[in-house]
């Protein structure tokens, strides 16, 4: 048997209204009224499909020995690189070992689900060795378009494997069309549409039945006996239509989190997944479709195991910790849209050394430090040498992962001088529990939330973005300690 | 057995620009300026220079590598010009080489000079530069000068359990007393008193330093000529002589970027130069013995801490010391009376020279009564160059005979 054994969430920390981007475009699209409720997720400034992704798949390998995992899928349909392996930058920030199979999942929004078929079917072939998705989005609409209104940023992961299993694989049933009702070409930054009332109908309304009717007859089974359904949808007058088609209603039907979060790509199902799963009782069945380009449907039923799991981890947690995006022209400069002075600082020239990267990549995607095993001093960045001044034995490391420990603030301030697209840029030393310290960037927070002795976790970001070279390059950032936030 | 420097090199003449932005001159301008007056000062010619150190320390948006800038702009007579760049304490580590120049034998007279010139970088403050090499663009964090010296409030206030309010009152002070000095100064680069609540209203640059909590950044160059006393009795027998009494630098070993134990409250680096420069120069009791000081005052509370550093103030007694007057002009210990990096202004290279300088001229006697101090006996300088979890401080004890 292989199925589910973990799972995580992540939504970004600012939220905007979207009777903002109203009130700053309605003036050119009063339409998009139709689609102003409730509030969508916008990743922060440091933020992409890649932090979101690794965000997610930490909450989701919590006291999970990353030594144990084979396989690493990234799904997204925002990915920051053609070619690099997107998935790499992943597996390295979860700490994953460098002899696993790693891949990238896009093209389209169930790529997402594809990429746990894969990872099921690897699980499957492989004596249930653990496989891990991560899939995030981070998808942009014109200004004052549909999308604008629609899109949220998430990121959400599943652990698929033979032990502990949570959520028994029982079976999938996938259509493929070159049906194009969203599409961005391979140089294109915006969303692009057809008619929404072909999208409603055709897509979502007939596709999403097509695939659920498919493998109810494959496995014998009735859509009402499933005791919850995930599917996104962001038509709310079709949602209803697929429920009554199959039966089911209230608590059956996994909240979209359209009011909360928004339609988030690729990540969406296994988002809205990740929420049904903090909930689940043993027994349930649950049902699972992605759309995009087709359908993949797919049900798990739910064991004894689950309650192990129902630990704080998933999509409440990140959903409570908010803050409010109170400026649109914040959103647009986030997202690239519109071009901000930052100064001669902002210009500076920032060469990335492969070479380096290559001797660090362990420091910088894992945020590895290290321990003497002569006099047990925990530090970082790796260094041949040990740091106690006691000590100073040469070639005595054994690497130690920090990203998952913690740390807290040692120094910290708010610079109004460094180019940063949230000034003040907010960084300080950090002690990291078990020993050692390191000056870094902070984010997630405001001068004020900090004060020496505050407890921190890690979160990966981007560090900087090359625009002469095209390179996004990421290290982790200190973030206060998520229970912590108010 | 190791003597160190102490008695054994004298200064023979110094010269000291304007520092400020001196929009209209280029460094080697600057240079020529410093030279020629050191040279007038010390009663020589650019023939008798036997040896030379340039202190410099940004490179590519300034004067470029090498001592070639100095020897071909000054038209040097082909004598050995060095370029020594560490941090804030280049220039200090030029008369360093100098002054061990002429200790060792090797020379009779050497030069030391210092220059930068920052006004033409475009930057308000220091241009960014990967000051910690290229590892540390991946894993440093996104930081500048200020910031990086304000972790010192947030440490310090933890430290001492002290309110930042309190911190704030002290370093307002420090920057009030710098600016009254520096008013007095017409080599200095900020002229003008200010009010406490001037420098306490003063935009936020980086949490808690706002804009007077920060030092001005400048052009300006510094020069000395060194000897050994013997030849400088020859040279000046009727003189008093200003002797170098130690000469101090340390260097961070990396313990407190990685190590647990540091406080981050103070600068282990300028505690340990400053325990070396007092046993080097004999002194016992620093808080009473040194006469006056110039001292690393790049923001505010990096003067505050050094105070403690030093070891003139006790451990948490800096606040104290500082709002009691203890530092100003006429307190028992002036420190920046020349108006300090705050107001006569920071141009990197030149600034180690321009402390000495300062120092030099008052043991001298040589400044009006309206900014002198009462009979100096040493004279102490203090650089701070990196960041308080890694760095270079410099301490140096000036005397006279």
């Amino acid at each position: 048997m292989v199925g589910i054994s973990s799972f995580g969430g992540y939504v970004p920390r600012y939220r905007m209204n979207r009777m903002l981007v109203f009130g700053s475009m309605g003036w050119l699209n009063p339409v998009i009224i139709t689609n102003a409720r409730g509030e969508k997720a916008v990743a922060n400034f440091d933020e992409d499909s890649i932090t979101m992704a690794v965000a997610a798949g930490m909450d989701c390998l919590k006291g999970v020995a990353r030594d144990s995992i084979g396989a690493v899928y990234f799904a997204t349909s925002t990915a920051p690189f053609k070619e690099r392996q997107n998935a790499n930058l992943v597996a390295g920030a979860l700490g994953a070992r460098d002899e696993i199979r790693s891949a990238d999942f896009g093209g389209s929004l169930k790529a997402g689900t594809s990429a746990l078929l894969s990872a099921l079917e690897f699980a499957a072939a492989n004596e249930g060795e653990k496989a891990v998705v991560c899939a995030a989005d981070c998808r942009l609409g014109k200004m004052a378009s549909t999308q604008e209104m629609v899109f949220g940023d998430s990121g959400a992961s599943v652990m698929v494997g033979g032990d502990d299993v949570i959520a028994e694989y029982k079976g999938s049933f996938s259509v493929a069309h070159d049906f194009v009702d969203h599409l961005r070409g391979a140089n294109t930054k915006y969303d692009r549409m057809w008619e929404e009332r072909w999208i409603r109908d055709v897509g979502y309304g007939s596709f999403i039945p097509q695939a659920i009717k498919g493998l109810c007859e494959k496995h014998g089974l009735n859509p009402a006996e499933f005791d919850k359904v995930v599917y996104p949808c962001y038509y709310g007058g079709a949602r209803k239509k697929i429920d009554g088609m199959l039966g089911v209603e209230g608590d059956k039907v996994q909240d979209d989190m359209l009011a909360t979060v928004g339609d988030s790509g690729a990540a969406h199902p296994l988002l809205m997944l990740s929420a049904a799963l903090e909930t689940a009782q043993p027994g349930q069945k649950i049902l699972l479709v992605s759309y995009g380009s087709g359908c993949d449907a797919m049900w798990f039923e739910v064991t004894d195991n689950i309650s192990k799991v129902q630990d704080g981890r998933g999509v409440s947690r990140w959903l409570a910790r908010r803050a409010d995006l109170d400026n649109y022209q914040k959103y647009l400069v986030w997202r690239g849209m519109a071009p901000p002075e930052l100064g001669i600082r902002g210009e500076t020239d920032k060469e990335t050394r492969w070479s380096l990267i290559w001797r660090d990549h362990k420091a910088i995607l894992g945020l590895v430090g290290e321990k003497c095993k002569a006099c047990g001093t925990q530090q970082f960045p790796p260094r041949r040498m040990c740091a106690n001044p006691e000590c100073g034995v040469v070639d005595e490391m054994e690497p130690v992962y920090l990203a998952d420990k913690g740390g807290k603030v040692f120094t910290y301030t708010g610079d109004m001088l460094a180019a940063s697209l949230s000034p003040p840029a907010v960084y300080g030393t950090v002690s990291f529990n078990g020993g050692g310290r390191t000056v870094m960037d902070f984010t997630d927070c405001a001068v004020d939330d900090l004060a020496v002795g505050n407890p921190l976790d890690f979160s990966f970001r981007l560090k900087f973005y090359d625009p002469k070279r095209d390179i996004t390059n990421y290290f982790w950032k200190a973030i206060p300690a998520v229970e912590e936030v108010k | 057995m190791a003597t160190g420097i102490r008695d054994k090199v004298c200064i023979l003449g110094m010269g000291c620009t304007k520092f400020g932005e001196r929009w209209d001159m280029s460094a080697g301008d600057l240079m020529i300026d410093a030279l020629r007056d050191a040279l007038e000062d010390a009663g020589l010619e650019k023939k008798d220079l036997q040896a030379a150190w340039l202190g410099v320390h940004i490179d590519e948006v300034n004067i470029g590598k090498g001592g070639t800038y100095a020897g071909m702009n000054l038209h040097l007579p082909l004598i050995p010009v060095t370029r020594v760049e560490n941090f804030c304490a280049s220039g200090t580590e030029a008369f360093r080489g100098a002054a061990y120049g002429v200790a060792s034998g090797a020379y009779d007279i050497a030069l030391a000079i210092g220059v930068e010139k920052l006004k033409d970088t475009g930057y308000g403050g220091l241009p960014d530069s990967p000051a910690f090499g290229q590892e540390m663009i991946f894993l440093g964090p996104n930081a500048t000068a200020p910031g990086l010296f304000a972790q010192l409030a947030t440490a310090y206030a933890a430290k001492f359990n002290l309110p930042m309010e309190r911190v704030k009152e002290a370093i307002t002070h420090v920057s009030w007393k710098s600016h009254q000095n520096g008013a007095k100064n017409p080599r200095a680069h900020l002229r003008k008193a200010v009010s406490k609540e001037q420098i306490m209203g003063s935009p936020m640059v980086a949490y808690p330093l706002g804009l007077f909590d920060c030092c001005g950044v400048s052009d300006g160059s510094a020069a000395a000529i060194v000897t050994t006393p013997e030849i400088a009795k020859k040279l000046k027998p009727n003189d008093p002589l200003v002797k170098a009494k130690a000469l101090q630098i340390s260097v961070s070993s990396g313990e407190e970027a990685m190590f647990d134990k540091w406080d981050g409250a103070g600068v282990i680096t300028t505690q340990t130069a400053a325990r070396r420069a007092y046993e080097e120069a004999g002194i016992k009791d620093p808080r009473k013995e040194i006469s006056m000081m110039e001292v690393h005052d790049c923001f505010s509370i990096t003067e505050l801490v050094t105070m403690e550093d030093l070891g003139i103030s006790p451990p948490g007694g800096a606040p104290d010391d500082v709002l009691n007057g203890f530092f100003d002009l006429d307190g028992q210990v002036p420190c920046q009376p020349d108006g300090g990096l705050k107001c006569f202004g920071h141009p990197i290279g030149a600034s180690g020279l321009r402390m000495i300088f300062e120092m030099y001229n008052q043991l001298l006697g040589r400044w009006p009564e309206d900014r002198a101090v009462k009979n100096p006996k040493f004279g102490l300088t203090h650089n701070l160059g990196g960041i308080p979890n890694g760095n270079v401080a410099s301490v140096a004890i000036f005397g006279v005979d």
